[in-house]
């Protein structure tokens, strides 16, 4: 579940690129929506590998 | 290969000198911090580490980090995709060659990252305190100076991909970190939140079907004055930042030390009030790290903004530091000694974006976040790869007994308090 969500994170990071690539200029809204949502994708990723750190972390606790 | 010239004039280059070697106290401070916040039988192998980590970034950046940073009218590797030029990558001689011949301001710059490598190399240090073995701390600290940060260095900072996204999608100025708190902070505080979760909480830290157990730092001078001295690093690295890459006058510097000054300001003082209200007193090390998370927030954008802006970034770092710290404790489980995944992590995110809000340009703020999303969406992955690695040939944790009898026993063979009584752990028993 770590491993997925830290693989999810730079999906990302390449969709808040694509953005730059895909729109032009004069796009801007179009644009910015893509980047935050590229940000949303890591902030899931970053949910998601938190998660699994936590169960894993609780499988091992003393 | 590109390469592009910039000159400064002969006043700013001695002013720019005198700042950098005031950001000197930057991480003297940091260090006294993470010193402070650990436990009394692991203060020596702290500040030893924190002498090593320094000394160990500063070679490996020397030896191969400064070739990959490149330096301003360098050299650099380039591709191109959708008609646009990408500099990924500089390619200055190895081993710094041929940096004494460079211009004065060339060889500024370059001291400004060997200063800004050892200060980002610091910070997961004081997260893994009373379990990282010094020699797995001068690994990660190796290949964050070698590899990592140079990479990102020449992103933001030497006409990299990222800094040119004003000119190649007309994003405002490109991607603005003048002082490092993305670049610094928030990759610190990313290489913190990797470090922690490879090598685990503390023993006894999150017991069994139990709560968080509390473990305060030993010494709240030590956290205070260090803060102090983090001021005077950090407000010398905001200078020396917004003359070197932002390429300000002189007459901007006043206002960017006030500006540094009220964001902490704002920050120390909103942290009290949340953490009066919360736990019925103030608390030191919280109100310390509230201090810390407003100046690393200003690194982002002290140069940027106005002073009621600055003001109001510093407050909301300090609402939000003390509340993440907590959070980050008691829901996720993270033991983080220092704080420094909300305190350099957050706050550094905090920071870079501000400088976006605050913008009047048109497209700064994504082009922010393009460079938040970067650091977070190939770093975070990237770091957490690499230090699984190096816990495969050097591992990062202490083993159990190292860790009962505390780290300046098991790894220099003495305490850093000799003569007093270091009182046991109940969670060994």
């Amino acid at each position: 579940m770590k491993y997925a969500g830290l693989l999810v994170m730079p999906a990302g990071f390449f969709l808040s690129i694509a953005a730059l690539v895909l729109f032009p200029a004069s796009s801007a809204a179009a644009r910015a929506a893509f980047v935050v949502c590229g940000l949303a994708v890591e902030a899931l990723g970053l949910v998601v590998a938190a998660r699994g750190q936590l169960e894993a972390q609780g499988k091992n606790r003393p | 290969m590109m390469s592009n010239a910039i000159v400064f004039p002969e006043s700013t280059l001695a002013v720019v000198l005198v700042f950098l070697l005031l950001a000197t106290l930057a991480p003297a401070g940091l260090a006294l911090i993470n010193a402070g916040l650990g436990r009394s039988r692991s203060a020596a192998q702290s500040l030893l580490g924190s002498l090593c980590v320094v000394a160990v970034s500063a070679v490996a950046f020397a030896l191969i980090g400064a070739s990959l940073a490149g330096t301003a009218g360098g050299t650099s590797f380039t591709f191109h995709v959708a008609g646009k030029s990408w500099d990924w990558l500089g390619a200055a001689p190895f081993f710094i060659r041929g940096l004494a011949a460079s211009p004065s301001h060339t060889q500024l710059c370059v001291l400004y990252q060997f200063l800004a490598v050892a200060l980002a190399a610091l910070i997961p240090w004081g997260s893994g305190a009373d379990r990282l073995r010094l020699a797995a701390g001068c690994a990660v600290a190796a290949l964050g100076a070698a590899f990592v940060f140079p990479v990102l260095a020449h992103w933001v900072w030497v006409a990299g991909w990222l800094a040119q996204l004003g000119v190649n999608f007309s994003l405002g100025a490109g991607f603005l970190d003048p002082a490092g708190a993305s670049l610094v902070h928030m990759t610190g505080g990313l290489s913190a939140l990797a470090l922690v979760w490879i090598a685990g909480p503390r023993k006894g830290k999150f017991p069994q079907g139990g709560f968080a157990t509390a473990m305060p730092g030993h010494n709240a001078v030590y956290i205070l004055f260090g803060s102090m001295l983090a001021f005077a690093g950090l407000t010398a690295f905001n200078a020396a930042g917004a003359l070197l890459w932002l390429h300000a006058p002189l007459a901007a510097l006043p206002i960017t030390a006030i500006n540094t000054l009220l964001s902490a300001s704002g920050a120390v003082l909103a942290t009290l009030a949340v953490t009066r209200i919360r736990f019925g007193k103030p608390d030191a090390s919280l109100c310390a790290n509230g201090w810390l998370a407003g100046l690393v927030a200003s690194s982002g954008c002290a140069a940027l903004v106005s002073p009621p802006q600055a003001l109001a970034v510093g407050v909301v770092a300090g609402i939000f530091t003390p509340l993440l710290v907590e959070f980050l404790e008691l829901a996720v489980a993270i033991d983080d000694p220092s704080g420094a995944i909300t305190v350099h992590g957050a706050s550094g995110l905090w920071g870079s974006l501000a400088a976006g809000f605050f913008s009047a340009q048109s497209g700064q703020l994504v082009a922010q976040l393009i460079g938040i999303a970067t650091l977070l969406g190939l770093v975070l992955p990237l770091l957490y790869l690499l230090f699984r690695i190096v816990n495969r040939i050097v591992p990062l944790r202490v083993d159990v007994d190292g860790e009962r009898i505390g780290m300046d026993l098991h790894e220099l063979g003495g305490g850093a308090y000799p003569e007093f009584v270091i009182h046991r752990d109940d969670s060994y028993r």
